[in-house]
């Protein structure tokens, strides 16, 4: 199996102004990340999950173990810009990860600080503004867009740098439905063409897209499979505090009531078929 | 509403004058304002004047707008106008009490009043034809061989284009900060001035913050994009000069010869 990313033993702890108590956010974590795979990461607040994501592109370093991203040692100096090359990242807040008070001068921020040949920037900045339907707004400025706009224009600014990878953290955390289900289908189709999208999310139906779902408690990993697999633990998850997709309820309420529905139906899609041919 | 102030003072357009490479328009107006100290009699200033009023026509910008970007300055130029007219020695041609009016004093101070003036039109025809952000990269191509001798040319660029992009940002950051205030019972609007000034202060204290949390924000999605400082960094837009920007550079320097026969000759 080809992995983009493997993580060994990963350790990261935080100095909260006392160094003798550090508070420890990621506890031995191991995880390998398969290239061109879709993985969700959830989990509460403070489950370790945003700290995991700053770890995968050395935004973080951690305090013990090694990751390693396309080959590339996080802890090495010289990889730095490679591998925030390969991993790009999308942020929460719409408004705090865009620089320039033109929308293609920012997507041209990443490609220009590679020091990529300006017409090839132009290019890259045309074909990533138009990957997530922005073209008519290059000439805009950030501020007179929704948060669901700035957005798609920081994913443009993360696609323009041609990563192999993206990890987006709680991207749609900060918007509301429209735009949240606008990102979502951007983050379908950069899938689709081959990005490796790791997503955190603390929205269980973002979740069921992915290929593999990851549950974060306490800086370790809970459950870890497809989707099918881990929302079949619906107990373990409701024990940690955690909802489950709401279509996984449903099926349980619906077997509780004596009506045989199959564990493995998560989505809303699955759920209407199911049922339409119910007997 | 607060977010409908406009970042510097630019007149959307598109003249000749706008289009013009920002670098050409920054050494344009530094000559000018070179010029104007150059100059030492009227006839100068008239020969200023209507090369600047050339500009202005060809630049389309309405003159009373430009002419409202005086007010501000307006109670400098009577104060500096009243100094010079009564406090210079030479021919008496008024008296009242201790104060003299002298035929040098007058001839001074209208000098200076129409020095000042082309001076701020000058200069303000440079903010209202170049976008903030064209403006931002003209001084950074400018400063740009400063470079060697410790001018951090890019980082000042950097940092202006930053602000340009957050002024709106904490502009609304205010509102929704005042708004919340004035929902639970604060009074911004009647009192006298300290009063009034006093009350800004938890407006401010949370608008502190809110501007360090996006700085920290901020320059972790820039070291996410790879953002390394200014050097081997490359730009989209290239700056190159057209011919339009040649015209206006030789036009500029028969000005610059202009002024300085002219008052070598009178």
């Amino acid at each position: 199996m080809d992995n983009i990313i493997t993580i060994e033993n990963l350790i990261f702890e935080y100095n909260k102004g006392d160094e003798s108590h550090p508070v420890r956010a990621i506890d031995n974590l191991n995880l390998q990340v398969e290239r061109g795979s879709f993985t969700a990461i959830i989990g509460k607040n403070g489950s370790g999950k945003s700290t995991l994501a700053k770890n995968l592109n050395g935004l973080l370093l951690p305090t013990e173990g090694v990751i390693h991203v396309d080959g590339y040692d996080t802890r090495d100096d010289d990889n730095i810009w490679n591998i925030r090359q390969t991993a790009g990242m999308v942020f929460q807040n719409p408004d705090n990860q865009l620089v320039s008070a033109i929308v293609e001068d920012d997507v041209a921020f990443g490609p220009e600080n590679l020091g990529i040949d300006p017409a090839e920037i132009r290019r890259r900045v045309d074909k990533a503004l138009k990957d997530v339907n922005m073209g008519q707004f290059k000439k805009k400025a950030p501020h007179l867009l929704s948060g669901g706009q700035k957005q798609r224009i920081a994913i443009a600014g993360v696609v323009a740098m041609k990563p192999k990878c993206i990890i987006f953290d709680e991207p749609t955390a900060m918007l509301d439905p429209k735009g949240r289900a606008e990102i979502m289908s951007i983050i379908d189709e950069l899938h689709a063409e081959g990005i490796t999208v790791i997503l955190i999310t603390h929205f269980m139906d973002e979740a069921v897209r992915a290929d593999r779902v990851i549950i974060m408690h306490e800086g370790r990993i809970l459950l870890d499979g497809t989707p099918q697999k881990v929302f079949e633990q619906e107990e373990l998850i409701r024990s940690v505090n955690l909802d489950v997709p709401l279509m996984v309820e449903m099926g349980a309420k619906l077997r509780k009531a004596g009506i045989d529905i199959p564990q493995s139906i998560i989505t809303e899609e699955e759920m209407v078929e199911y049922i339409c041919q119910y007997e | 509403m607060i977010r409908d102030i406009t970042i510097g003072q630019f007149f959307p357009g598109d003249s000749v004058i706008h289009r013009l490479d920002p670098r050409v328009k920054i050494i344009a107006t530094l000559l000018f304002i070179i010029e104007l100290f150059i100059v030492d009699n009227f006839l100068g200033f008239a020969i200023a004047a209507l090369c600047l009023g050339v500009v202005i026509n060809v630049s389309k910008v309405p003159l009373g707008y430009i002419v409202r970007g005086l007010k501000p300055i307006i109670i400098i130029l009577l104060f500096t106008f009243t100094l010079n007219m009564f406090m210079i020695d030479g021919h008496v041609i008024w008296k009242w009490g201790f104060l003299e009016l002298t035929e040098e004093g007058l001839r001074t101070a209208v000098f200076m009043a129409v020095r000042l003036i082309l001076l701020i039109i000058g200069s303000s025809m440079l903010t209202l034809c170049t976008r903030p952000l064209s403006l931002t990269d003209g001084i950074e191509r400018l400063l740009s061989p400063f470079k060697k001798i410790g001018v951090p040319a890019h980082e000042i660029a950097m940092m202006m284009t930053i602000a340009l992009r957050f002024i709106p940002t904490l502009l609304e950051e205010t509102d929704k900060i005042m708004k919340a205030q004035q929902a639970r019972g604060a009074d911004f609007e009647t009192g006298n001035l300290i009063h009034r000034a006093k009350s800004l202060i938890p407006i401010l204290v949370p608008l502190f913050v809110s501007a360090f949390r996006i700085a920290q924000d901020l320059a972790m999605a820039m070291e996410a994009r790879c953002y390394r400082g200014g050097e081997n960094r490359t730009r989209m837009n290239e700056m190159k000069l057209k011919k339009r920007d040649y015209t206006a550079l030789v036009l500029l320097t028969m000005f610059l010869a202009v002024i300085i026969t002219e008052s070598k000759l009178f």
